[in-house]
């Protein structure tokens, strides 16, 4: 069944050039040409085996001729609106995400025959080891049954790392980075690492990658309902205040300067993902900004997340997920959120960041 | 722009050693390369792309950072604008969803979405697979406008024989109330070019005349609109526009319709079944037709009549229908509702990634405005069928 194929990626398969062939730098620097030629930009990350063209060239695929099977599920209900007290578009006509807004048959349907892998990053430096049994665990039950996927975690501390049992094609990659001095400065790195790792090797590796925090676990299925070309999740936290009340970053010298009427949603910087080349522009946008104000000498009031905030505002994620895909436990569940799915451990955080 | 970079692994290292005569020839490749990239840049042989890098570089953040001193009323103008010259170059043809980039929008003051408060409480939406349902109120256009800036949009509409004097009202409206503020090219396909009226266009739209063959039939003049877009898309459309819209012509445009619809594939609501349940769609009902739908399937019954989306999504469309309108008639037989029984059987098989209400095609004088609807955008106009049709 193609359904949607129009807004998938091809996936990501098979074979995988491991070596890096002298012949693809002749090839690069043709497309390069090529490129110009036809004023597209070049993918430049991307090491010459998978590019893309941006979808200008017309494919015709050969259709199946008959009708294909259909999956059973109840017709769409136009007229009686379901009560869902939460909003379902964003003004840019995004999904946001929640229970009830999805037939989860119907969408694995749809994506389950695209052998998609979804990629999940983590960030468990210092202390932070300690969290990974739990999470994994907890992705292992949770996180996209039933397809194709792979974890990276990212730690000074390898050995630190458990080996917690995979079930069939899902796999476990654990990348040393070097120890963060301060607490700060771990948070602050993870864009610049995230990316690097897409242009390395995760682009070959995945077609959607997610960057979750570490210090969380899964408590409710999470799977396709979440795929996207660029997913933010709404902070818990801030989801019922006015936009002035966001604690972005207000000093006009930051490159994560929000004004006072600006703001759609306060995202949190705990989820975001997405198709893995949009992920790896967010990332580095992100990573430049970071760098700036590095430069000047200043450091946003929530490091990383502020200048995610910065980033979707101006690049507006093509879907958005409730709370319910990020939670913080410590909060009473208001009613209006049904289906708690992910959500942030209790914690002593002073111990970590000493 | 990175380099190719070996980065050490051993396999490189050892092909370098060998092979000195290869490597002068990379050289010159390598030389050539910069040469030309270089004089492309300096001739302007090639409009200039800036990199990924300039695109989110420091000075376009200090920039935006600066223009925090402008009072905000006249933000919109100095800060939008300016900002738009900047983004200009670096962002890549606005909103494809279905393409590469995640469209850049510039500063922007617009209402605050409240997540607690849904839009709509009367109607759905989105559906279950995730294409928003496009009605009145759920959507801020200036957002919409801002993500779409750089979109061309083509506009199918075929006029032929009699179906030519409904031109000069569709064009009319359509130049009040189509896309206003972008690029659009209007592609009139008809037998009789010179009964295509003249019409004053706005700036940055443009009027195609396209020379097409008739039918005694007008079942066939309608099927036969799906190879016509079909060809087209593949010899013209695909170069010169990014999205087709392909409409019907009795029609004329009452309110606004605007990139609120751009989508990869979109399909619309047919008023007449907006309520009702799949059994009473009018889908075809016969296995022996290609587009054959049975009795417990179906989402929705879109209409035949405003459908459109990217251009190879389209073409993929068009082609897939004209060809089973092609198997139909060896078999000898016609889907009950022509092409508009095989836009329904593609849609279910291939969901669109937007759906519009039937605010997007209504017909007033045969059903009555219920409440939910609160705009007519895109209405019928009357025709005699029987003097309009097979002459």
């Amino acid at each position: 069944m193609r359904l949607l194929h129009h807004l998938l990626p091809r996936p990501v398969g098979g074979s995988s050039i491991t070596t890096f062939d002298r012949k693809y730098s002749l090839l690069f620097f043709f497309f390069l040409i090529i490129c110009k030629v036809w004023k597209r930009e070049v993918p430049f990350f991307l090491p010459l085996t998978h590019l893309r063209l941006c979808n200008m060239k017309l494919q015709y695929e050969e259709e199946p001729s008959q009708p294909v099977a259909q999956s059973q599920y109840p017709q769409p209900k136009l007229l009686e609106q379901k009560p869902t007290e939460l909003l379902t578009l964003t003004p840019w006509l995004a999904p946001i995400v929640s229970e009830g807004t999805f037939n989860a048959e119907l969408l694995d349907h749809i994506y389950q025959p695209l052998n998609l892998t979804v990629g999940l990053t983590a960030f468990a430096a210092g202390k932070y080891t300690r969290f990974v049994q739990h999470f994994l665990e907890s992705a292992e039950r949770f996180f996209m049954r039933g397809y194709r996927v792979r974890y990276y975690i990212f730690t000074d501390d390898p050995q630190a790392i458990p080996r917690v049992p995979l079930g069939p094609g899902r796999h476990l990659s654990v990348i040393p980075v070097p120890g963060p001095s301060q607490w700060e400065e771990a948070s602050m790195r993870r864009m610049e690492v995230i990316s690097m790792h897409i242009a390395e090797r995760a682009h070959r590796e995945v077609d959607y990658l997610f960057c979750l925090n570490v210090d969380t676990a899964f408590r409710n299925p999470w799977g396709p309902e979440t795929l996207g070309d660029l997913v933010a999740a709404i902070h818990p936290g801030y989801f019922t205040v006015p936009r002035h009340q966001f604690p972005y970053e207000r000093r006009p010298v930051s490159t994560a300067f929000v004004a006072d009427g600006e703001g759609d949603f306060y995202y949190g910087g705990a989820v975001f993902g997405g198709r893995v080349a949009r992920v790896y522009e967010f990332t580095r946008g992100c990573h430049m900004g970071i760098l700036a104000d590095k430069a000047n000498g200043i450091m946003a009031a929530w490091q990383e997340e502020s200048h995610l905030n910065r980033r979707f505002l101006s690049h507006k994620p093509s879907k958005v997920l409730s709370p319910e895909y990020l939670w913080d436990d410590r909060q009473p569940q208001p009613p209006s959120l049904k289906l708690i799915r992910f959500s942030t451990l209790n914690k002593d955080t002073a111990w970590l960041q000493s | 722009m990175a380099e190719p970079s070996p980065a050490g692994t051993p396999s490189t290292v050892n092909q370098e050693i060998q092979g000195k005569s290869t490597k002068s020839w990379l050289g010159l490749i390598l030389l050539f390369a910069i040469l030309l990239g270089f004089y492309s840049n300096v001739f302007s042989l090639i409009p200039r792309r800036q990199t990924e890098e300039s695109q989110s570089s420091p000075e376009a953040h200090h920039l935006q950072g600066q223009r925090e001193s402008l009072p905000l009323s006249s933000q919109d103008e100095n800060g939008v604008v300016g900002q738009r010259m900047l983004l200009e170059e670096s962002s890549e043809g606005g909103g494809h969803w279905n393409t590469c980039r995640i469209p850049e929008v510039p500063r922007l003051l617009y209402p605050k979405a409240q997540l607690l408060k849904p839009s709509r409480v009367d109607v759905l939406v989105m559906t279950p697979w995730f294409a928003p349902i496009i009605w009145d109120g759920t959507f801020d256009s200036a957002i919409l406008d801002a993500q779409f800036r750089n979109t061309t949009i083509g506009l199918t509409v075929f006029a032929i024989k009699k179906y030519v004097v409904f031109l000069r009202l569709f064009l009319e409206t359509a130049e009040q109330y189509f896309m206003a503020g972008h690029k659009v090219t209007y592609y009139i396909f008809t037998d009789r070019p010179a009964d295509v009226p003249r019409i004053a266009l706005q700036a940055g739209r443009r009027l195609v005349v396209l020379q097409v063959g008739s039918y005694r039939r007008w079942q066939d003049v309608s099927m036969h609109r799906m190879e016509m877009i079909s060809n087209f898309s593949r010899q013209r459309f695909l170069r010169e526009v990014d999205y087709l819209v392909c409409l019907d012509v009795a029609m004329k445009f009452s309110d606004h319709v605007g990139v609120e619809i751009l989508a990869p594939l979109f399909g619309t609501l047919h008023p007449g079944f907006y309520a009702a349940d799949r059994q009473s769609f009018t889908y075809e009902r016969r296995p022996s037709s290609r587009a054959y739908i049975p009795r417990d399937e179906g989402d929705f019954y879109y209409a035949g009549g405003f459908f459109g989306g990217s251009v190879p999504e389209v073409y993929r469309l068009t082609t897939a229908c004209h060809q089973a309108m092609t198997a139909d008639r060896a078999r000898g037989i016609e889907a009950v509702w022509h092409d508009e029984s095989h836009l329904n059987r593609y849609l279910l098989s291939h969901k669109p990634s937007k759906v519009l209400s039937p605010e997007y095609l209504w017909d007033e004088r045969m059903l009555r405005r219920p409440p939910l609807l609160r705009r007519l955008r895109y209405v019928a106009v009357p025709k005699n069928h029987a003097e309009i049709r097979n002459r």
